[in-house]
């Protein structure tokens, strides 16, 4: 016997899988990959009815703020601009405005559910935000519009009145209604459910035995929050917060209902002027010709490209927050 | 001194005298103590998790300055007990207690006081190492101080004081920066005893500190209790008796018989395990269940 | 032996504790009211404001007294936080208030028997109803589901049984698609399917693009139930000789049924209410359209948006009983789904 028989080869262990086994997973594979087939195809098909326009325009439809078109008798183009700052400036508005506002309340009403509630409070509170959640967003928007927005306004008018010197908070003229601050509001309203869920969920997976630590060294609640909790979650709050801003980015209705678009660039968030690129599909999209459809239909990629990224970023934190709690 | 066997029930077993005579062996103390207080007494504990009755009556003194390791099988309501002793037990939903714990003679439980200044006075160490990981190593062995915000005059002195009493100064004085998760298990551990011992706690709970360490690590731990007990009253939860042996001035033997835990035995170290006046007590020094 | 012990909880609070939790909360309430009048404050924000400061302070101010400056903070931060999860509910008490209240006068007998082919905007409620919305919503919805539901367990079966190499980039995909906003998907199938091939609105191009948004929402939940059963269900099936497609049809997937259940429900909840979508591919009619692949179709949001749109004190009468038909319906939707799914745990 020589000295390499001692060491046996590695064997292969290798299964041939059944004919009803390689059509199951066949099918569920191309299941797996429908969702690289939608998202590929909606960039695709998007791109290819808006490239027309996005040649036309070029650079000017992401710098310029006009969106105008005239048609002769014939309904052939004489003239168009196509340019999407005012909306994606209004966009960023809105939703910035929505996060500042809903991430603090969202994160204390995830820290009381997780750590101040009593157990019985805590599953209602629980069920009726994951309700609130699911609540379609025609339904936020017309309560808005006709129940929120004088409370906002006013809110707004006292805002301008002490903090009015910081030039975000100007209004010239004095006009306050179905402003970017408004539309904020409501989205931010929306968006609290799901940041509220994302933070709830994370700072449940606070390593409890650091939690215990915490309190068997004299801390108060609060000081262990401040200790273990905020620590293990600081992250994956930034990430639902991108989640909540990717979903505000491209919310429609509720946008459309409140605010007062304007094709003018406008930074005053309590102006009652402001865009949005989802609402500005909406809105033209009722008398547009087939030119300005293409147009719309460069708008809505841009759109997607826009939360695409937001979303992935989110995601991306999310996991890995998720991950490092374990 | 080695005790003789007096009973042939104790010369059928080698065991009971090997315990017997490491805990003899180890060294009677020559100094007197320089724990403060009168120590910890459970008057009449009792516990439960919701319907489920966990621990009854106990009754247990602990001096100060002595050192005393809690054996018996799992599930026999020692680390219940413990917990009940800093006030952790009632984190968990449903717990429910009856009985007292006289700190200095004062209850614990007594209305208005403030647990948190409790858990200060009562320090604990758990039985998985759990440095916060968001922390330095220093910032680890001071975190108490700030989670209680208690101002102190020169916090390098007591950071080096606590690492010294824990026997970790010398392995972590030069990366005081690192994160506590760089250390291995037994280290990690260590820091955390530095960590309960930085708010200087008249009383340290240590809730099977060793069972999740190596060999080397548990010996390390051991001869920190041994130092710590000049100091302080120190009550061990412990699976090996060995280690109640070697550490312990007094041992207490829980058991339960299948209803809530019941301390069954409480004496010196020595006696436990040398002539055990409870027939149950023996059989499990003895190694014959549990 | 003394007597039997009782177990207490002395952590809990006693009850003067409590009365003086609860005489705070009072004064707090007094105090604002009282300051409100006297400063040039005015308005419901103001007195919210003013009191939540108040108990605030009051609160931190007791505890500093008796238990110290750590103690202080905490009992501001507990109001503090406290105070957002009262700033989440109140929208939701608002929402659901405001629609009872203003739904409640839109409803008649007729509603879920007419339609609006016979009725104008300013006509009286009792005109017309609901009837092509609630069948257009239900056709939309049922088109929807039987596209996005196999594709969704399809992709959550993927990541839990297969695991293939594209596990992580689909899960990632995944969360992506959740991440399209509605309208994008709306304007996809109008450029992919509606111009160059049907060329006419339908239930069949408002259902394409809420299946886009329904497939995440079904995947992630899917995936979420089937990681729960157990790994044991899955090796016994196999170990008894059955192949993998007949340990997930016949094993896996029947223990996750009512999981799957609610992870449909969810998705439907989700879509009931889409509106943007809808608005750009099914055109909206006014009358029942049994042809669920041509011609235009009304629906639950888009009769709400329409009504809205109209302006009238009737049309906007119309369209609060037209969100209070869609908000039943979500909930009660949302309320199986959840009385489904903590039947799966307790068993």
């Amino acid at each position: 016997m020589s000295d390499t028989a001692l060491i046996p080869q590695p064997r292969e262990i290798s299964t041939e899988p059944r004919r009803s086994d390689k059509v199951f997973r066949g099918v569920v594979t191309s299941g797996g990959l429908s969702s690289l087939v939608v998202l590929g195809l909606i960039a695709l098909f998007l791109a290819y009815r808006g490239f027309e326009v996005l040649r036309e325009e070029g650079l000017g439809f992401i710098t310029n703020a006009d969106w105008s078109i005239t048609l002769d008798e014939s309904a052939n183009v004489v003239e168009s601009n196509f340019g999407l700052s005012a909306m994606l400036v209004g966009t960023i508005l809105c939703s910035i405005v929505a996060v500042v506002i809903a991430v603090p309340i969202s994160v204390f009403s995830a820290l009381y559910l997780n750590f101040y509630a009593p157990a019985w409070l805590k599953r209602i509170l629980v069920a009726v935000i994951d309700m609130m959640a699911a609540f379609p967003s025609i339904l936020f928007g017309i309560w808005g519009f006709l129940v929120l927005m004088p409370s906002v306004e006013y809110w707004a008018k006292l805002i301008n009145k002490y903090l009015g010197w910081i030039p975000l908070f100007e209004v010239e003229p004095y006009f306050f209604t179905r402003s970017p601050f408004v539309a904020g509001v409501v989205l931010a309203i929306m968006i609290i459910p799901i940041i509220t869920s994302v933070s709830r969920e994370i700072f449940a997976q606070a390593p409890l035995d650091r939690i215990q630590a915490a309190f068997a060294l004299g801390a108060t609640r609060w000081a262990m929050i401040k200790a273990v909790v905020i620590p293990h979650g600081r992250s994956g709050v930034v990430g639902g917060a991108m989640l909540g801003l990717g979903r505000a980015m491209g919310e429609t209705v509720a946008v459309y209902t409140v605010l007062n678009i304007v094709f003018q660039i406008n930074w005053h968030v309590l102006l009652g002027a402001g865009g949005n690129v989802a609402s500005l599909i909406i809105l033209k999209f009722g008398e547009a010709s087939e030119y300005e459809i293409k147009a719309l239909m460069a708008a809505g990629l841009v759109l997607f490209l826009l939360t695409l990224i937001v979303n992935a970023i989110a995601n991306v934190i999310v996991k890995s927050t998720g991950k490092s709690g374990r | 001194m080695i005790q003789t066997p007096e009973s042939e029930k104790a010369m059928s077993s080698t065991q009971p005298s090997s315990l017997a005579s490491v805990a003899n062996a180890r060294q009677e103390r020559t100094h007197a103590s320089t724990a403060t207080g009168t120590g910890l007494e459970a008057r009449g504990v009792h516990a439960w998790f919701g319907k489920n009755y966990v621990l009854k009556d106990i009754n247990l003194e602990f001096a100060a300055g002595s050192v005393t390791a809690l054996i018996g099988p799992s599930g026999c309501g020692k680390s219940t007990f413990i917990r009940t002793m800093n006030r952790m037990h009632e984190f968990i939903p449903g717990a429910a207690m009856a009985g007292q714990v006289l700190l200095d003679g004062k209850d614990v439980y007594a209305p208005g006081v403030d647990v948190t200044k409790i858990r200060l006075q009562i320090g604990m160490v758990f039985q998985k190492p759990n440095p916060f990981p968001s922390m330095t190593i220093g910032e680890n062995v001071l975190s108490g101080l700030k989670l209680a915000q208690i101002k102190v005059e020169n916090k390098d002195e007591l950071l080096e004081s606590c690492l010294v009493r824990a026997g970790l100064w010398n392995e972590v004085k030069d990366r005081l920066d690192a994160h506590g998760g760089s250390l291995s298990g037994g280290q990690q551990q260590r820091l955390c005893i530095a960590r309960a011992l930085a708010v200087s706690p008249q009383v340290l709970l240590m809730d099977e500190p060793c069972s999740a360490l190596d060999p080397g690590s548990t010996l390390r731990i051991e001869e920190t209790i041994r130092e710590l007990s000049d100091s302080m009253t120190i009550i061990i939860v412990t699976h090996n008796m060995q280690q109640a042996a070697r550490v312990s001035d007094y041992t207490a033997f829980f058991l339960s018989d299948g209803g809530p835990g019941e301390m069954i035995e409480v004496s010196r170290t020595s006696e436990i395990f040398s002539q055990p006046k409870d027939q149950r007590t023996e059989n499990y020094v003895t190694g014959r269940f549990g | 032996m003394s007597a039997v012990a009782v177990p207490t909880k002395p952590w809990a609070k006693r009850p003067q504790e409590r009365a003086i939790g609860i005489s705070f909360f009072l004064a707090a309430i007094a105090f604002s009211y009282f300051f409100v009048a006297v400063t040039e404050m005015k308005g419901k924000l103001a007195y919210a404001f003013v009191f939540f400061v108040a108990y605030g302070l009051f609160t931190s101010t007791f505890s500093f007294i008796n238990r110290g400056p750590q103690a202080a903070k905490d009992s501001f931060v507990s109001t503090v936080v406290s105070l957002g999860a009262v700033v989440t509910v109140i929208p939701i008490a608002s929402i659901l208030f405001t629609v009872i209240q203003k739904g409640v006068p839109g409803l008649h007998f007729g509603i879920l028997s007419n339609d609006m082919s016979m009725a104008t905007s300013t006509d009286p409620i009792a005109n017309g109803g609901v009837l092509h919305a609630i069948t257009g919503t239900l056709t939309l919805v049922f088109l929807a589901l039987i596209m996005s539901v196999p594709i969704g367990i399809l992709t959550a079966l993927y990541l839990t049984e297969i695991k293939g190499r594209f596990a992580g980039p689909i899960r990632f995909l995944v969360q992506a698609m959740s991440g399209v906003p509605s309208i994008v998907a709306g304007l996809f199938i109008l450029s992919a399917v509606l111009y160059p091939i049907t060329k006419s609105f339908s239930a069949l191009m408002g259902a394409l693009s809420l299946a886009i948004l329904m497939i995440p929402t079904v995947a992630r939940t899917s995936e979420e139930v089937l990681l729960l059963i157990p790994n044991d269900l899955r090796e016994a099936g196999t170990a008894l000789g059955g192949t993998q497609w007949r340990t997930v049809a016949m094993i896996v997937l029947p223990a996750a049924r009512s999981g799957l259940m609610t992870a449909v429900i969810l998705g439907v909840a989700r879509i009931a209410g889409e509106t943007a979508p809808i608005l750009l591919l099914t055109g909206g009619g006014d009358k029942v359209n049994p042809n669920p692949f041509d011609g235009s179709v009304g629906s639950l949001p888009y009769y709400i948006w329409k009504a809205f749109n109209a302006g009238s004190p009737e049309a906007i009468t119309r369209a609060w009983a037209g969100l209070l038909v869609l908000m039943i319906l979500v909930l009660i939707l949302f309320i199986t789904a959840r009385a489904l799914s903590t039947r799966k745990i307790s068993k």
